[in-house]
Protein backbone atom coordinates (compact mmCIF):
# COMPACT_ATOMS: atom_id res chain seq x y z
CA UNK A 1 0.00 0.00 0.00
CA UNK A 2 2.57 2.36 0.70
CA UNK A 3 3.14 5.07 -1.95
CA UNK A 4 6.52 5.23 -3.44
CA UNK A 5 9.55 7.38 -2.47
CA UNK A 6 9.57 10.59 -4.14
CA UNK A 7 5.53 9.95 -6.20
CA UNK A 8 3.14 12.47 -4.47
CA UNK A 9 4.19 15.85 -6.24
CA UNK A 10 4.31 18.95 -4.10
CA UNK A 11 1.07 20.23 -2.23
CA UNK A 12 0.22 16.65 -1.46
CA UNK A 13 3.08 15.18 0.58
CA UNK A 14 3.27 18.08 3.11
CA UNK A 15 -0.55 17.80 3.26
CA UNK A 16 -0.65 14.82 4.30
CA UNK A 17 1.98 15.41 6.95
CA UNK A 18 0.06 18.40 8.22
CA UNK A 19 -3.25 15.59 8.37
CA UNK A 20 -0.89 12.95 9.92
CA UNK A 21 1.56 14.62 12.69
CA UNK A 22 -1.46 15.68 14.98
CA UNK A 23 -2.57 12.08 15.19
CA UNK A 24 0.66 10.81 15.69
CA UNK A 25 1.60 14.01 18.61
CA UNK A 26 -1.57 12.97 20.29
CA UNK A 27 -0.99 9.29 20.31
CA UNK A 28 2.42 9.34 21.88
CA UNK A 29 0.29 10.99 24.82
CA UNK A 30 -1.94 8.91 24.85
CA UNK A 31 0.36 6.00 25.18
CA UNK A 32 2.78 7.47 27.18
CA UNK A 33 -0.36 8.37 29.64
CA UNK A 34 -1.29 5.13 29.30
CA UNK A 35 1.80 3.45 30.03
CA UNK A 36 2.38 5.38 33.32
CA UNK A 37 -1.51 4.59 34.33
CA UNK A 38 -1.54 0.93 33.64
CA UNK A 39 2.56 -0.84 33.71
CA UNK A 40 1.11 -3.82 32.68
CA UNK A 41 -0.65 -3.09 29.90
CA UNK A 42 3.61 -2.31 28.13
CA UNK A 43 4.12 -6.35 26.75
CA UNK A 44 0.73 -6.38 25.01
CA UNK A 45 1.56 -3.06 23.41
CA UNK A 46 4.62 -4.93 22.20
CA UNK A 47 2.72 -7.88 21.31
CA UNK A 48 0.19 -5.40 18.80
CA UNK A 49 2.96 -3.34 17.61
CA UNK A 50 5.41 -6.66 16.39
CA UNK A 51 2.04 -7.69 14.90
CA UNK A 52 1.79 -5.09 12.48
CA UNK A 53 5.54 -5.71 12.21
CA UNK A 54 5.24 -9.25 11.10
CA UNK A 55 2.15 -8.28 9.48
CA UNK A 56 3.51 -5.81 7.05
CA UNK A 57 6.46 -7.62 6.43
CA UNK A 58 4.41 -10.38 4.87
CA UNK A 59 4.24 -9.93 0.82
CA UNK A 60 1.99 -12.07 -0.37
CA UNK A 61 0.72 -13.28 -3.67
CA UNK A 62 -2.70 -12.72 -4.64
CA UNK A 63 -5.32 -13.55 -7.03
CA UNK A 64 -4.85 -10.79 -9.88
CA UNK A 65 -0.79 -11.59 -10.18
CA UNK A 66 0.15 -8.73 -8.05
CA UNK A 67 1.94 -9.03 -4.44
CA UNK A 68 0.97 -6.82 -1.46
CA UNK A 69 0.45 -7.07 2.40
CA UNK A 70 -1.76 -7.24 5.13
CA UNK A 71 -1.05 -4.10 7.65
CA UNK A 72 -1.68 -5.69 10.79
CA UNK A 73 -3.33 -2.79 12.45
CA UNK A 74 -6.26 -3.45 13.15
CA UNK A 75 -5.68 -5.76 16.34
CA UNK A 76 -3.86 -2.22 17.97
CA UNK A 77 -6.70 -0.12 16.69
CA UNK A 78 -9.47 -2.53 18.50
CA UNK A 79 -7.22 -3.17 21.69
CA UNK A 80 -5.60 0.44 22.11
CA UNK A 81 -7.33 3.01 19.22
CA UNK A 82 -6.61 4.70 16.27
CA UNK A 83 -4.47 6.92 17.88
CA UNK A 84 -2.16 4.83 19.67
CA UNK A 85 -2.15 2.30 16.57
CA UNK A 86 -1.08 5.69 13.96
CA UNK A 87 2.26 5.96 16.57
CA UNK A 88 3.00 2.12 15.87
CA UNK A 89 2.03 1.51 12.43
CA UNK A 90 4.98 5.01 12.30
CA UNK A 91 7.05 2.79 13.76
CA UNK A 92 7.23 -0.21 10.56
CA UNK A 93 6.92 2.78 8.11
CA UNK A 94 10.15 4.30 8.82
CA UNK A 95 11.61 1.17 9.49
CA UNK A 96 10.35 0.11 5.56
CA UNK A 97 11.52 3.58 4.33
CA UNK A 98 14.88 3.74 5.80
CA UNK A 99 16.04 -0.15 5.18
CA UNK A 100 14.01 -1.20 2.63
CA UNK A 101 13.19 1.55 0.14
CA UNK A 102 9.83 0.36 0.21
CA UNK A 103 7.54 3.21 0.72
CA UNK A 104 9.34 6.77 1.84
CA UNK A 105 10.50 9.59 3.69
CA UNK A 106 8.29 12.34 1.67
CA UNK A 107 5.47 10.10 1.56
CA UNK A 108 5.64 9.14 5.45
CA UNK A 109 2.77 11.42 6.51
CA UNK A 110 0.49 9.63 2.97
CA UNK A 111 1.63 6.31 4.31
CA UNK A 112 0.90 6.76 7.75
CA UNK A 113 -2.30 8.50 7.10
CA UNK A 114 -3.61 5.63 5.12
CA UNK A 115 -2.46 2.36 7.29
CA UNK A 116 -1.65 4.02 10.43
CA UNK A 117 -5.12 6.43 10.79
CA UNK A 118 -7.83 5.33 8.09
CA UNK A 119 -7.80 2.33 8.18
CA UNK A 120 -7.45 1.36 12.41
CA UNK A 121 -10.67 3.94 13.07
CA UNK A 122 -12.18 1.56 10.55
CA UNK A 123 -11.61 -1.40 12.01
CA UNK A 124 -12.13 0.53 15.52
CA UNK A 125 -15.58 1.62 14.15
CA UNK A 126 -17.05 -1.89 13.01
CA UNK A 127 -15.67 -3.48 16.30
CA UNK A 128 -17.68 -1.29 18.47
CA UNK A 129 -20.34 -1.39 16.17
CA UNK A 130 -19.97 -5.18 15.47
CA UNK A 131 -19.72 -5.75 19.78
CA UNK A 132 -22.73 -3.58 20.33
CA UNK A 133 -24.68 -5.66 17.80
CA UNK A 134 -23.64 -8.62 20.20
CA UNK A 135 -22.36 -11.19 17.42
CA UNK A 136 -19.78 -13.81 17.98
CA UNK A 137 -16.17 -11.86 18.96
CA UNK A 138 -14.06 -13.44 17.01
CA UNK A 139 -16.30 -12.91 13.93
CA UNK A 140 -16.18 -9.17 14.69
CA UNK A 141 -12.65 -9.15 15.44
CA UNK A 142 -12.61 -10.71 11.72
CA UNK A 143 -14.62 -7.86 10.26
CA UNK A 144 -13.11 -4.87 11.86
CA UNK A 145 -9.95 -6.41 11.01
CA UNK A 146 -10.33 -7.07 7.16
CA UNK A 147 -12.64 -4.05 6.51
CA UNK A 148 -9.81 -2.14 8.33
CA UNK A 149 -6.96 -3.43 6.29
CA UNK A 150 -8.71 -3.15 2.89
CA UNK A 151 -10.30 0.60 4.10
CA UNK A 152 -5.89 1.67 4.21
CA UNK A 153 -5.98 0.38 0.56
CA UNK A 154 -8.56 2.35 -0.81
CA UNK A 155 -7.45 5.10 0.93
CA UNK A 156 -3.85 4.76 -1.05
CA UNK A 157 -6.15 4.78 -4.13
CA UNK A 158 -8.21 7.80 -3.44
CA UNK A 159 -4.57 9.71 -2.13
CA UNK A 160 -3.13 8.75 -5.53
CA UNK A 161 -6.12 10.00 -7.10
CA UNK A 162 -6.34 12.67 -5.73
CA UNK A 163 -2.57 13.61 -6.85
CA UNK A 164 -3.05 12.04 -10.57
CA UNK A 165 -6.66 13.25 -11.50
CA UNK A 166 -6.97 12.47 -15.03
CA UNK A 167 -6.33 15.16 -17.26
CA UNK A 168 -4.02 16.88 -14.73
CA UNK A 169 -6.56 19.07 -13.51
CA UNK A 170 -8.47 18.02 -10.21
CA UNK A 171 -12.21 18.03 -10.98
CA UNK A 172 -14.75 15.12 -9.78
CA UNK A 173 -14.37 13.24 -13.24
CA UNK A 174 -10.86 13.25 -13.16
CA UNK A 175 -10.24 12.02 -9.67
CA UNK A 176 -12.78 9.15 -10.19
CA UNK A 177 -11.25 8.01 -13.56
CA UNK A 178 -7.94 7.79 -11.53
CA UNK A 179 -9.70 6.18 -8.53
CA UNK A 180 -10.86 3.57 -10.51
CA UNK A 181 -7.44 2.48 -12.13
CA UNK A 182 -5.27 3.08 -8.20
CA UNK A 183 -8.79 1.01 -6.73
CA UNK A 184 -8.08 -1.84 -9.70
CA UNK A 185 -4.29 -2.51 -8.23
CA UNK A 186 -4.60 -2.08 -4.73
CA UNK A 187 -7.83 -2.55 -3.78
CA UNK A 188 -8.90 -5.84 -5.90
CA UNK A 189 -5.30 -7.21 -4.95
CA UNK A 190 -6.41 -6.64 -1.45
CA UNK A 191 -9.12 -8.61 -0.90
CA UNK A 192 -7.80 -11.78 -0.16
CA UNK A 193 -5.16 -10.59 1.74
CA UNK A 194 -7.93 -8.72 4.21
CA UNK A 195 -9.29 -11.91 4.49
CA UNK A 196 -6.43 -13.49 5.42
CA UNK A 197 -5.39 -10.65 8.33
CA UNK A 198 -8.58 -10.78 9.45
CA UNK A 199 -8.25 -14.71 10.15
CA UNK A 200 -5.06 -14.20 11.64
CA UNK A 201 -6.16 -11.50 14.03
CA UNK A 202 -8.75 -13.62 15.37
CA UNK A 203 -6.25 -16.28 15.85
CA UNK A 204 -4.32 -13.48 17.82
CA UNK A 205 -7.05 -12.30 19.94
CA UNK A 206 -8.05 -15.72 20.63
CA UNK A 207 -4.68 -16.16 22.37
CA UNK A 208 -4.95 -13.02 24.42
CA UNK A 209 -8.32 -13.69 25.90
CA UNK A 210 -6.89 -17.30 26.71
CA UNK A 211 -3.72 -15.73 28.05
CA UNK A 212 -4.14 -12.59 29.57
CA UNK A 213 -8.00 -11.60 29.03
CA UNK A 214 -8.50 -9.33 32.01
CA UNK A 215 -6.20 -6.59 30.84
CA UNK A 216 -8.44 -6.86 28.33
CA UNK A 217 -11.20 -6.42 30.43
CA UNK A 218 -10.14 -3.63 32.42
CA UNK A 219 -8.61 -1.41 29.09
CA UNK A 220 -12.83 -1.79 27.89
CA UNK A 221 -11.91 -3.89 25.05
CA UNK A 222 -14.36 -6.98 26.37
CA UNK A 223 -16.84 -7.28 28.78
CA UNK A 224 -16.30 -9.80 31.49
CA UNK A 225 -19.23 -11.38 30.44
CA UNK A 226 -17.95 -12.12 27.02
CA UNK A 227 -14.80 -13.05 28.18
CA UNK A 228 -16.54 -16.08 30.44
CA UNK A 229 -18.27 -17.17 27.52
CA UNK A 230 -15.48 -17.34 25.42
CA UNK A 231 -13.34 -19.40 28.31
CA UNK A 232 -15.91 -21.82 28.50
CA UNK A 233 -16.49 -21.20 32.49
CA UNK A 234 -19.64 -19.36 33.55
CA UNK A 235 -18.41 -19.06 36.62
CA UNK B 1 -9.74 -25.64 24.93
CA UNK B 2 -11.76 -26.08 21.67
CA UNK B 3 -9.71 -25.89 17.86
CA UNK B 4 -12.36 -24.24 16.17
CA UNK B 5 -11.24 -21.34 15.11
CA UNK B 6 -7.95 -22.28 14.37
CA UNK B 7 -9.31 -24.92 11.69
CA UNK B 8 -11.48 -22.41 10.19
CA UNK B 9 -8.51 -20.17 9.82
CA UNK B 10 -6.28 -23.47 8.06
CA UNK B 11 -9.24 -23.53 5.78
CA UNK B 12 -9.12 -19.83 4.89
CA UNK B 13 -5.40 -20.36 4.44
CA UNK B 14 -5.60 -23.98 2.08
CA UNK B 15 -7.69 -22.27 -0.26
CA UNK B 16 -5.50 -19.46 -0.25
CA UNK B 17 -2.69 -21.44 -0.84
CA UNK B 18 -4.82 -23.83 -3.32
CA UNK B 19 -5.86 -20.72 -5.04
CA UNK B 20 -1.97 -19.60 -5.57
CA UNK B 21 -1.25 -22.90 -6.95
CA UNK B 22 -4.02 -22.78 -9.57
CA UNK B 23 -3.20 -19.53 -10.87
CA UNK B 24 0.60 -19.48 -11.21
CA UNK B 25 0.61 -22.92 -12.99
CA UNK B 26 -1.98 -21.97 -15.54
CA UNK B 27 -1.19 -17.96 -15.66
CA UNK B 28 1.97 -16.60 -16.29
CA UNK B 29 1.07 -14.02 -14.11
CA UNK B 30 4.51 -12.13 -12.78
CA UNK B 31 3.58 -11.74 -9.18
CA UNK B 32 5.25 -8.46 -8.61
CA UNK B 33 4.26 -5.69 -6.38
CA UNK B 34 1.17 -3.90 -6.52
CA UNK B 35 3.39 -0.50 -5.70
CA UNK B 36 5.06 -1.29 -9.15
CA UNK B 37 1.79 -1.42 -10.99
CA UNK B 38 1.08 1.73 -9.10
CA UNK B 39 3.70 3.39 -10.60
CA UNK B 40 2.48 2.18 -14.31
CA UNK B 41 -0.71 3.67 -13.82
CA UNK B 42 0.88 6.55 -12.52
CA UNK B 43 3.06 6.93 -15.58
CA UNK B 44 -0.11 6.40 -17.96
CA UNK B 45 -2.12 8.94 -16.82
CA UNK B 46 0.35 11.48 -16.90
CA UNK B 47 1.73 10.44 -19.85
CA UNK B 48 5.45 9.76 -18.46
CA UNK B 49 5.92 13.18 -17.72
CA UNK B 50 6.19 12.64 -13.90
CA UNK B 51 9.88 12.48 -12.51
CA UNK B 52 9.68 11.70 -8.55
CA UNK B 53 10.60 14.48 -6.68
CA UNK B 54 13.15 12.55 -4.49
CA UNK B 55 14.88 9.13 -4.40
CA UNK B 56 15.10 6.50 -1.59
CA UNK B 57 17.91 6.83 0.61
CA UNK B 58 19.16 3.90 0.65
CA UNK B 59 17.58 0.79 -1.79
CA UNK B 60 18.34 -2.82 -1.06
CA UNK B 61 21.25 -4.04 -3.45
CA UNK B 62 19.83 -6.61 -4.56
CA UNK B 63 16.48 -9.04 -4.13
CA UNK B 64 18.36 -11.61 -2.09
CA UNK B 65 19.41 -8.66 0.78
CA UNK B 66 16.06 -7.07 0.65
CA UNK B 67 14.11 -10.51 1.58
CA UNK B 68 17.14 -10.89 4.15
CA UNK B 69 15.62 -7.89 6.19
CA UNK B 70 11.60 -8.41 5.50
CA UNK B 71 12.43 -11.90 7.17
CA UNK B 72 14.52 -10.16 9.95
CA UNK B 73 11.08 -8.05 9.90
CA UNK B 74 9.37 -10.83 10.75
CA UNK B 75 11.34 -12.68 12.89
CA UNK B 76 12.14 -9.79 15.15
CA UNK B 77 7.83 -9.45 15.28
CA UNK B 78 7.32 -12.77 15.65
CA UNK B 79 9.91 -13.14 18.74
CA UNK B 80 8.17 -10.10 20.30
CA UNK B 81 5.00 -11.99 20.03
CA UNK B 82 6.04 -15.26 21.15
CA UNK B 83 8.19 -14.30 23.88
CA UNK B 84 4.96 -11.77 25.90
CA UNK B 85 1.98 -14.44 25.12
CA UNK B 86 4.46 -16.71 26.63
CA UNK B 87 5.27 -14.77 29.51
CA UNK B 88 1.53 -13.46 30.12
CA UNK B 89 0.75 -17.50 29.95
CA UNK B 90 3.38 -18.57 32.37
CA UNK B 91 2.48 -15.66 34.49
CA UNK B 92 -1.30 -16.89 34.51
CA UNK B 93 -0.42 -20.31 35.16
CA UNK B 94 1.87 -19.07 38.57
CA UNK B 95 -0.99 -17.11 39.80
CA UNK B 96 -3.97 -19.04 39.46
CA UNK B 97 -3.46 -22.31 39.02
CA UNK B 98 -0.20 -22.93 41.46
CA UNK B 99 -1.40 -20.12 43.59
CA UNK B 100 1.27 -17.74 44.07
CA UNK B 101 -0.74 -15.19 44.06
CA UNK B 102 -1.27 -14.67 48.00
CA UNK B 103 1.81 -15.30 48.98
CA UNK B 104 4.12 -12.81 46.86
CA UNK B 105 1.94 -9.95 45.02
CA UNK B 106 4.86 -7.77 43.78
CA UNK B 107 3.43 -4.69 41.91
CA UNK B 108 3.56 -4.66 38.29
CA UNK B 109 5.92 -1.77 37.66
CA UNK B 110 8.68 -4.05 39.62
CA UNK B 111 7.72 -7.53 37.98
CA UNK B 112 8.84 -5.80 34.34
Amino acid sequence: MHIMEGFLPTPWWQLWFVVSIPVIAFGIYKMNKLINEKREVLPLLAVAGAFIFVLSSLKLPSVVGSCSHPTGTGVAAIMFGPAITAVLGTIVLIYQAIFLAHGGLTTLGANVFSMGILGPVVAYLVYKAGMKANLNFYLVVFLATALGDWATYVTTSVQLALAYPAGDVLTFAGFMSSFVKFAGVFAVTQVPLAIMEGAVSALLFKYVVNVKSDILVEMNVLEDSVVRKLRGNPA
Amino acid sequence: MSRKLELIVLAIFLIFAAQFVYMSSTTDAEYGGADGEAEGVIYEITGGTYEPIAEPIWEPPSGEIESLLFGLQAAIGAGIIGYFLGYYKAKGRYENDIGYKDKSKPSDRQSL
